[in-house]
């Protein structure tokens, strides 16, 4: 029942000059008749609050959604390390391209070139719109902003405050949203669930929320619908996702029709606080940035007993300096978990459950920065007590919130003893399928931000999703949604007694009512532990034909089981975060199914997808770029039945290489 | 002076009249202790009266003098009505509460109303007697040569219309003054212990609040720096806190102990 | 570990409320404290209790949502720490943990620990912002500001809007909350242009939200888990009032 052909809508041109010809003709919407346009966002956090924002700015009517209490909230602000921008304040050669070619090159080649381009060419816009919006990025003495690396680049292009870019940048984006809804420009749901879209004519109208206070189901229409809900990392269980992070919007989308990209494209980062036991509900990142000083080993014997301070030089193994002297402890994510899981899946892991590596920062707070601050004081000679007293000052003020954090969660403190630290899910760089526009497979419905496909291939470099979220919400949709809009100036607000908006509202509340009469015994979190201990022991950071297949049935089994033997307490006349729950985690045991189905189905490694049965013999992933070369989108047909759809990836500007960090 | 009204019934702006009237306050309360200090003066009371009688007549003291009540007066009431409204922002309470703000600065309205009673007490004691009631008089007889003064008490039932009578004898070179006996007055009242361990106890009322008022003050204001406010808040501990209520505290024990 | 907990249980914001007692066994030291409430609430289901409604989101104690008053104090009993951050090897074997909603007229209980704190929201809205409509922004470095003054705002910009400041006042006051964003942007030559407007909005918005008056206790900053200042309160009320003082349009 394939109905969908993709049509990635990428303009003609060289590809430096496409979005600036394209941004130039694209049509336009006049300003009368924008106040006549409605728009819907849902999700708030930089994506869809920077979108809210602009589009209210320029004059259309938004209704914006989040499920959390404040469009604050959203988990957009636990990002830590930074944000990319070819700015090349640092005088190190950066530019446009090389950022587009870095964040090609990252993402294994799986990236969609128009998009990457557009996204380093107004990378720098972003900045520059922060900085405007009071966003205190780190700066020099002089004033000027200060940069950091991040992985798998050679250049000092990243952004940052402190251990908290991405709280700041959301609360810039946040007070733009705040700026309009006190203005009236912009209405705010907050406490409000999307739970289905509304088709009328085949285009997207509006949307089904539900109001979390009161339960009530409300019915809402837009001339357009936004999608910027996050990413569906959360499908696993345990990840550095907010608890709330969710699937749900997307996965209706999907059901309606909209194609999803890349299912199976999941970032798994390295340097996370490794897990402490079962009743664990969430992990927690440790920033990429902790790699620009921090020195990632092993100790070379299996059977170490020492304390990893007592641990001398020569005993110790710098395994990603030894593999990749290139960018050492500096290489992609995806690089540096896999080669974190070998040495623990050989028999180094240290700690408890030798599930986990040492970051430690001795070396650098001493020699770097202990030895800068001495020249600096003009002590001759310091000891090495003095040189940890001052580096510790300098790694502090770098680094503090994250030390701290560490310290909470563990009770060790990382100033003295390394960090232990193990790979988790952190990011899903797969999402809705997207065209040029933005817009998905069905009219008038657009994902933005880590919820679509777009731009990150098979493989995220750090620092790049706020700029992502910030670039789609800021610099791409409003333009971009002009295409779609301008051709709808005529069709007028369509009222919500319409018979798409209660018949979707109807099946909504159905699909509740079944939920709160199963009556069964097990409780929404346990399947949703059961179905990320599927996700992540199957489809998780290796994964084989065997173990895919075995997951499909799993899931498949896991969900008959949820639909005959779920306890849903509370009822649906109110606040009840059970009821909530267990709607996601539906959503959930179908998407699972999804994400096996498509690494089942991509026989090759690339970034973080790492099928066992594709590597070289040093363990590298091994890309099939003849068979593979291309966006999976998968359009829905009924339960456990998919259509593939390709999108060819076709790369003019940048000659594909095996991606070498060595 | 629609601003105006806006600006002080803000938030803000109520703190900052309890600000303003209790910096003022505090300056009363210097001016107060270097007047009351003579009581110490074992002259028989003859600076102390006289200096109360320069108090209640002189013009612009007496202006000062109203304008202070009146103060007292809107800074208790203005400090209960700003307690009454920040109860109405927690209108259930905890069931438990642990606070990590300093008991004084919790305490202000309670303190404060301490105040009041003992104001009322003070005020009722001596301010009111000075004015209203029959005190007894007393002559003072000063050797112009000599400087020495002969203090004798007026016979119980004498009176004058003026606050003093002053008259100046040239050839016997004497200075002869009729005032109030409010030293007398105030030596007798200090004989009661109660009394003495009220004033006593309602100074260390003065300095808890004080503790915490003064800087405060400040801090309503906006006046803070990292290099004054410190200042600021050692002279608050120092001189408001401690200084000035043990002067204070000092004179119903000098009288009681010593007297 | 073994720990009673009393907790408040609340139907909905007009249902009177009272505190529950659990008793939670095989507690591990390990676990952080909402880790705990969710062991609770997984067994309440089984016992056909409804679980415990708690608002929680990042778990990393930067979102801002999660808002116990635990033992007495906002976020519990450590400084600078959130309560989803805090972890059960701060308390004993056998103790009694007492955990309510955060209590203020302006913060209704929606249900059970989890309160309305959207007036924040609103008072950020009166004026919480630089209008810079997206695309005017010039080239960010075309506005050098001096890393001491960057790095104070910074520091009032950290508030992650969680509210402790109020639970924690006695007079149930904002003031922490809207001088840490008066102070970021008044600390910026970013905010200047509406820098007056700004405090002036600011503050009447959090009045009619009925908010309390900050009597400087310093009870906001001692709990605030992002630890901001108190000098940020006498910024605000420098703030608000010369512009009352010099502002020619109030």
């Amino acid at each position: 029942m394939a109905t969908i052909k993709l049509d990635a809508k990428v303009p003609e041109g060289p590809i430096a000059e496409k979005w600036t010809k394209y941004r130039s003709t694209v049509p336009l919407v006049n300003p009368a008749n924008k106040r006549n346009l409605e728009i819907i966002v849902v999700g708030t956090g930089l994506a869809g609050a920077s979108a809210a924002a602009s589009l209210a700015e320029m004059g259309y009517k938004v209704k914006a959604f989040c499920f959390q209490d404040s469009p604050r909230r959203a988990h957009s602000i636990a990002a830590q390390g930074g944000i990319n921008a070819a700015k090349n304040y640092q005088n190190d050669g950066d530019s446009t391209f090389r950022l587009f070619y870095d964040t090609i090159k990252g993402g294994d080649y799986r990236a969609r070139e128009a998009n990457v381009h557009r996204l380093a060419e107004v990378s720098g816009n972003i900045i520059d719109q922060c900085v405007a919006q009071g966003v205190p990025f780190a700066r020099d003495y002089g004033g000027m902003l200060r940069n950091r690396s991040f992985g798998g680049t050679q250049v000092q292009r990243t952004f940052y405050a402190a251990g908290q870019t991405g709280q700041q940048l959301l609360l810039g984006a946040y007070s733009a949203l705040e700026r309009q809804i006190g203005k009236g420009a912009v209405q705010m749901y907050s406490r409000h669930e999307m739970l289905e879209v509304v088709k009328i004519d085949g285009k997207a109208r509006g949307i089904i929320a539900r109001n979390l206070v009161t339960g009530e189901l409300e019915r809402h229409f837009g001339h357009a619908v936004l999608l910027c809900t996050g990413g569906y990392g959360n499908v696993f269980y345990l990840s550095t996702n907010a608890m709330g992070s969710n699937t749900t919007a997307i996965w209706k989308a999907h059901k309606q029709g909209a194609v999803f990209g890349n299912p199976c494209f999941t970032q798994i980062h390295p340097t996370c606080i490794p897990v402490s036991g079962d009743h664990q509900s969430k992990l927690t990142l440790m920033s990429e940035s902790l790699r620009n000083d921090g020195r990632i080993w092993v100790p070379k014997n299996k059977d170490e007993k020492r304390a990893a301070n007592d641990i001398p030089e020569e005993d110790r193994d710098y395994y990603l300096e030894r593999r990749y002297p290139a960018f050492g402890n500096l290489v992609p994510r995806d690089i540096a978990s896999r080669a974190a899981k070998e040495r623990c899946d050989a028999g180094y892991g240290v700690g408890a459950t030798k599930m986990a590596v040492y970051l430690d920062f001795k070396y650098n707070l001493v020699n770097k920065y202990g030895k800068a601050e001495a020249t600096k004081l003009g002590i001759e000679n310091p000891d090495y007590d003095t040189l940890v007293r001052l580096g510790k000052e300098v790694v502090k003020e770098e680094y503090g919130n994250l030390f701290d954090m560490y310290k909470q969660i563990t009770g060790e403190d990382p100033y003295e003893v390394p960090m232990m630290i193990y790979p988790a899910v952190h990011y899903t760089m797969g999402g809705l399928w997207v065209d040029y526009n933005l817009m998905t497979t069905v009219p008038g419905l657009y994902c933005l931000g880590e919820a679509n496909f777009s731009d990150h291939g098979a493989n995220r470099l750090g620092a790049s999703a706020l700029m992502q979220g910030l670039s789609d919400g800021y610099f791409v949709i409003p333009y971009t949604i002009g295409a779609y809009l301008s051709s709808d100036i005529k069709t007028k607000a369509i009222p919500t007694d319409h018979e798409a908006f209660v018949e979707t509202e109807k099946q909504v509340k159905e699909r509740i009512d079944t939920l709160l009469s199963i009556k069964g015994k097990l409780s929404p979190e346990s399947f949703h532990k059961r179905l990320g201990k599927i996700m992540w022991e199957k489809c998780g950071m290796a994964r084989n034909e065997k173990g895919l297949t075995e997951a499909i049935q799993e899931i498949r089994e896991l969900r008959k089981e949820f639909w005959s033997d779920l306890k849903v307490m509370g009822d649906a006349d109110g606040f009840n975060p059970e009821l909530d729950k267990a709607g996601r985690v539906a959503d959930f045991l179908e998407l699972g199914e999804l994400m096996c189905i498509d690494a089942l189905d991509r026989k090759e490694s690339c970034g973080g997808h790492f099928r066992e049965e594709y590597q070289e013999d040093g363990g590298e992933a091994m890309r099939d770029d003849k068979n593979y070369m291309y966006v999976a989108a998968w359009e829905y047909n009924k339960e456990s039945d998919w259509t593939l759809h390709k999108e060819d990836l076709i790369y003019e500007n940048i000659k594909i290489a095996q991606r070498n960090y060595k | 002076m629609g601003w105006l009204t806006k600006t002080l019934t803000s938030s803000i702006g109520k703190k900052v009249l309890m600000a303003l009237t209790g910096l003022f306050l505090c300056t009363f309360l210097v001016v107060h202790l270097i007047g009351n200090l003579q009581l110490f003066k074992s002259d028989g009371g003859y600076a102390f009266n006289t200096y109360a009688v320069f108090m209640t007549t002189f013009p612009v003291i007496k202006v000062v003098s109203y304008v202070n009540y009146a103060l007292i007066l809107f800074h208790a009431f203005w400090g209960i009505y700003i307690t009454y409204k920040n109860r109405q922002a927690r209108p259930v309470g905890y069931a438990v509460n642990k606070n990590s703000s300093s008991i004084f600065s919790r305490s202000m309205a309670i303190l404060g109303l301490i105040l009041l009673v003992y104001l009322v007490v003070h005020m009722s004691d001596f301010w009111y007697r000075y004015h209203y009631e029959h005190l007894p008089y007393v002559k003072y007889t000063e050797n112009l040569t000599t400087g020495d003064i002969t203090t004798t008490a007026m016979d119980e039932g004498y009176t004058q219309v003026v606050k003093k009578f002053e008259i100046s004898d040239v050839a016997a070179g004497t200075k002869t003054i009729i005032v109030k006996d409010l030293y007398k007055v105030v030596g007798y009242a200090f004989q009661n212990i109660l009394l003495v361990l009220f004033y006593v106890l309602a100074m260390f009322a003065v300095s808890f609040h004080l503790i915490h008022g003064f800087q405060s003050a400040f801090q309503t204001l906006g006046l803070n720096h990292p290099k004054y406010s410190p200042l600021i808040k050692n002279l608050g501990i120092w001189i408001f806190a401690i200084l000035i209520p043990i002067g204070y505290a000092a004179m119903p024990l000098y009288f009681y102990f010593l007297k | 570990m073994n720990i009673t907990l009393k907790v408040w249980r609340q139907k909905n914001q007009n249902a009177k409320g009272a505190l529950e007692t659990y008793k939670v066994s095989d507690v591990s030291p390990d676990m952080s404290f909402l880790e705990m409430f969710d062991v609770l609430n997984e067994r309440l289901v089984t016992e056909d209790i409804e679980p415990i409604a708690f608002d929680h989101d990042c778990r990393e104690g930067i979102c801002g949502t999660c808002s116990m008053y635990i033992n007495g104090r906002p976020h519990g009993p450590l400084e600078g720490v959130t309560t989803c951050q805090l972890h059960m090897r701060s308390f004993k074997d056998g103790d009694t943990i007492v955990v309510e909603p955060w209590r203020a007229s302006a913060f209704p209980v929606i249900k059970d620990l989890v309160v309305d704190r959207t007036a924040f929201d609103r008072i950020i809205a009166s004026g919480g912002f630089v209008s810079v409509n997206t695309g005017n922004a010039q080239d960010a470095n075309n506005l050098p500001i001096g890393k001491d003054q960057a790095d104070k705002a910074f520091a009032a910009a950290a508030c992650i809007g969680c509210g402790a400041c109020v639970a924690a006042c006695k007079n149930a006051s904002a003031m922490l909350f809207v001088s840490a964003k008066v102070s970021q942007l008044a600390l910026l030559p970013q905010g200047e242009p509406e820098r007056e407007k700004r405090a002036l909005n600011m503050v009447a918005q959090m009045d009619a939200e009925g908010f309390g008056a900050c009597t400087n206790t310093g009870a906001c900053a001692a709990e605030c888990p992002k630890e901001i200042s108190l000098d940020n309160i006498a910024r605000l009320n420098r703030e608000f009032l010369s512009a009352s003082v010099a502002n020619p349009e109030v």
